[in-house]
């Protein structure tokens, strides 16, 4: 069983290394533009909402708080105590997409999804921070590219958490076989790393 | 009075073949020996799928004008050819195949890591392929295989969205098979089994996963990026917003040039295991063949953009990635220098698997040369886009990787099935498909280098002559392919029994009956010796001749 658990776990983190590389793609693609068009890119994050995202950002750190716990009590064997702990898991993780549809809603009233009905407004002569409208809605692509990216990943955990959530009331896992749990964990604390990059990257771009 | 093995026949002796029967015992098993010949009979189909594009290619080509089929059928033709040989076939074939079936086997265990990933991983395969196809019957894409934006993300019509879907579903049978075998080959060795004593086909395989691993995400998304653009007009490669189309190359070249190392590593853990078996040898440098199979995958991921020599990067760009290029040739020269020390001074015999693997050596060594020529700059800018490059990838992936995956099929057929195919036949069958690969593409580097461009359906008249023969060529090289899909399910019926190890190879693999039982061994190997330890094989089964 323990030679079991170390090969699942292998597979896991092999697993994590191709997100890694997938969300990466990404990554790359908003570091080369927000280096040659930086004041769009603050412009842009200017229209977050930082008060949503820091919500979110607190959220998704509880929400990995509650996971580590149903880990620990799978491990000690608790049924009960793990319910709670994927159900709480769960609840957050509902209410971190729930944030985000508002956040998108917001967006998308203001005119800021990307494609025909995107429109922002060119910045005045004077100002300090001059950018291109255009450039902008590249910064809004990323942004509705990675956050939604991250949120399919968050949708699929949600999902994998209610199965394990089955699977536990029916008493499949003990305090010799939880590595389901443990594995879901990992994947779960990883889609919560991307957003720990992502807040930053979108949401706290500031003029100097 | 020499070893009297009884007349047991294949239908008596269990074996992974006749442990279950039933559709259902194939579509929903676990065992890879299963999963394995799942994938060849999928793969099989797709490869004569795109066979059938090149078909229709040649055919285009056989006259100067554009007379068979109009330029945008043809754009069609190409990308699907393109589509399908690389990510439907190339990708998939030796790993899914032959390693499915061996790398357990050689490594002394029961099955892989995770046996269920496995069956997934087919599934995927088969989603993925079933919604390429769908692309194509409800009307292709025409593209090219390479995607390039902002032709794909806003000018074609055609269903690239739907390609783009399908390949990105296949990935990820990519990268389930790359994760079991890398967790498969660090936990799962047998007792004794070091890995310095491991066949070099698992190390091959391993550093094919290590890139499968790595690489294929990039293309996910990079084609993620692309649909989502026409679907959702995000527009990250959108020129029109300040984005770069050579982000696009950039991204999508990071995963596709290691792909090529995908494709190629684990044809060359065949040769690996072929030549040595064939000159009665252990290979030579064994540890630099193990370390270039590492080398090839790391230095792989260095040079993409020697793809992009005249897009548009600075020349300062460009020198470096020459450069590396160059230095990425250098692993795999080691291994056909190798290769060929091995069978120096080795007892060297003919049978078809070392026909293939010399066909192997001689016309991906001319591959390799060639794309040393494409990865100076000087040469490049001249043949770029031209024949010259179709030219070059042909000679390895078809010259390569294709003989190397025959080669495989032919050598571990006997194990595979417990039966031997007809020599003669195969021997035909290689000899045909050498002289039509050659008659093939050799005319095309001369066309490439006089100036043919690729991806037209017309060229000027004083390129037919080339054209023809090329043509004919590739009839040739149909031929060859098809005489084996007719023997080889000949064979089922009517072959030779084979026996546990007809070669007399060395390996694990050959230590148990063919076909294997389903659990591959009795009871789980102890290793005690090096890989190839053909002088040690040779003695034991010399037979003292009767005076």
């Amino acid at each position: 069983m323990e030679q079991q658990k170390e090969t699942a776990t292998l597979g896991m983190w092999l697993f994590l290394v191709t997100e890694v590389m997938f969300f990466g793609g990404m990554f790359c693609a908003y570091l080369i533009y927000r280096m040659d068009y930086y004041t769009a890119w603050v412009a842009g994050s200017e229209r977050m909402n930082i008060y949503l995202g820091t919500t979110n950002t607190a959220v998704l750190i509880c929400s990995s708080l509650t996971m580590v716990l149903a880990v620990h009590f799978a491990k000690l064997g608790n049924r009960k105590a793990t319910a709670i702990f994927l159900v709480l898991t769960i609840l957050l993780g509902l209410g971190f997409l729930g944030i985000k549809g508002v956040e998108y809603h917001e967006h998308w009233v203001h005119h800021e999804f990307p494609g025909p009905n995107f429109h922002f407004d060119a910045p005045k002569p004077g100002a300090a921070l001059q950018y291109s409208p255009k450039n902008v809605e590249i910064f809004f692509s990323l942004y509705f590219a990675m956050t939604g990216l991250h949120a399919i990943h968050m949708i699929i955990g949600v999902g994998l958490l209610t199965w394990l959530l089955v699977r536990n009331a029916r008493g499949d896992f003990s305090a010799y076989y939880n590595s389901p749990i443990e594995m879901t964990g990992l994947y779960w604390h990883f889609v919560d790393v991307v957003w720990i990059y992502l807040f930053p990257l979108l949401y706290l771009i500031r003029h100097k | 009075m020499a070893m009297a093995s009884a007349a047991i026949t294949q239908d008596e002796k269990p074996n992974y073949l006749n442990a279950d029967y039933g559709i259902k015992s194939w579509l929903l098993t676990t065992d890879h020996k299963r999963i394995a010949l799942l994938y060849l009979i999928s793969i099989t189909m797709f490869f004569f799928l795109g066979g059938f594009f090149a078909m229709l290619i040649r055919l285009e080509l056989l006259t100067p004008a554009g007379d068979l089929v109009t330029s945008d059928t043809y754009n069609k033709l190409f990308t699907m050819h393109g589509i399908v040989m690389v990510f439907l076939f190339l990708i998939p074939a030796v790993p899914t195949v032959l390693g499915n079936f061996l790398v357990p086997m050689m490594i002394g265990a029961k099955d892989l890591a995770f046996p269920k990933l496995n069956l997934a991983s087919w599934y995927v395969y088969i989603l993925g392929g079933c919604w390429v196809l769908y692309a194509i019957i409800t009307g292709g894409v025409d593209t090219g295989w390479t995607f390039y934006t902002p032709y794909s993300t806003t000018f074609s019509n055609t269903n690239v969205v739907a390609a783009a879907v399908g390949i990105f579903i296949a990935g990820f049978s990519s990268i389930f098979t790359g994760i079991n075998f890398i967790v498969t080959i660090h936990r799962m060795r047998a007792p004794g089994l070091t890995w310095r004593r491991l066949p070099l086909f698992i190390w091959s395989n391993y550093a094919t996963s290590v890139i499968m691993v790595l690489g294929t995400p990039v293309l996910a998304i990079t084609l993620l990026l692309v649909a989502a653009e026409r679907l959702f007009h995000l527009g990250i490669f959108n020129a029109q917003l300040g984005g770069d189309p050579l982000l696009f190359q950039h991204l999508f070249w990071f995963y596709s040039h290691p792909a090529v190392y995908i494709m190629i590593l684990p044809g060359m853990g065949v040769i690996s295991e072929v030549v040595t078996c064939f000159s009665r040898k252990r290979v030579f440098g064994y540890d630099f063949v193990a370390l270039a199979s590492i080398c090839i995958a790391v230095l792989g991921f260095l040079v993409w953009a020697h793809h992009m020599f005249v897009a548009g990067i600075s020349v300062y760009a460009a020198m470096v990635f020459s450069l590396l290029t160059f230095f990425v040739a250098i692993p795999s020269a080691v291994k056909v220098f190798n290769w060929i020390a091995t069978m120096y001074q080795g007892s060297i015999s003919f049978e078809t698997p070392m026909l293939y693997a010399f066909g192997f050596i001689g016309l991906f060594t001319m591959g390799g040369m060639t794309g040393l020529f494409l990865g100076s700059l000087g040469i490049d800018v001249h043949v770029h886009d031209t024949y010259f490059v179709v030219a070059h990838f042909h000679y390895v992936m078809v010259g390569g990787m294709v003989m190397a995956y025959m080669c495989g099929l032919h050598f571990w057929w006997p194990k595979i099935t417990g039966k031997m195919y007809p020599e003669g036949w195969a021997k035909l069958s290689a000899l045909l498909t050498f002289v039509g690969f050659n008659l093939t593409f050799f005319p095309q580097f001369i066309l490439g280098y006089m100036g043919m461009p690729r991806r037209y359906h017309a060229y000027p008249p004083e390129f037919q002559v080339l054209n023809v023969l090329s043509t004919a060529g590739a009839s040739v090289l149909a031929v060859g392919y098809v005489l084996p899909m007719i023997y080889f399910v000949w064979s089922l019926r009517y072959g030779q029994d084979a026996g546990p190890n007809p070669w007399r190879a060395a390996g694990l693999e050959w230590m148990t009956s063919s076909p294997p039982p389903t659990s591959n061994f009795e009871t789980t190997p102890v290793v005690t010796w090096e890989a190839y330890n053909y002088d040690e094989i040779d003695k034991q089964q010399e037979v003292p001749v009767a005076s």
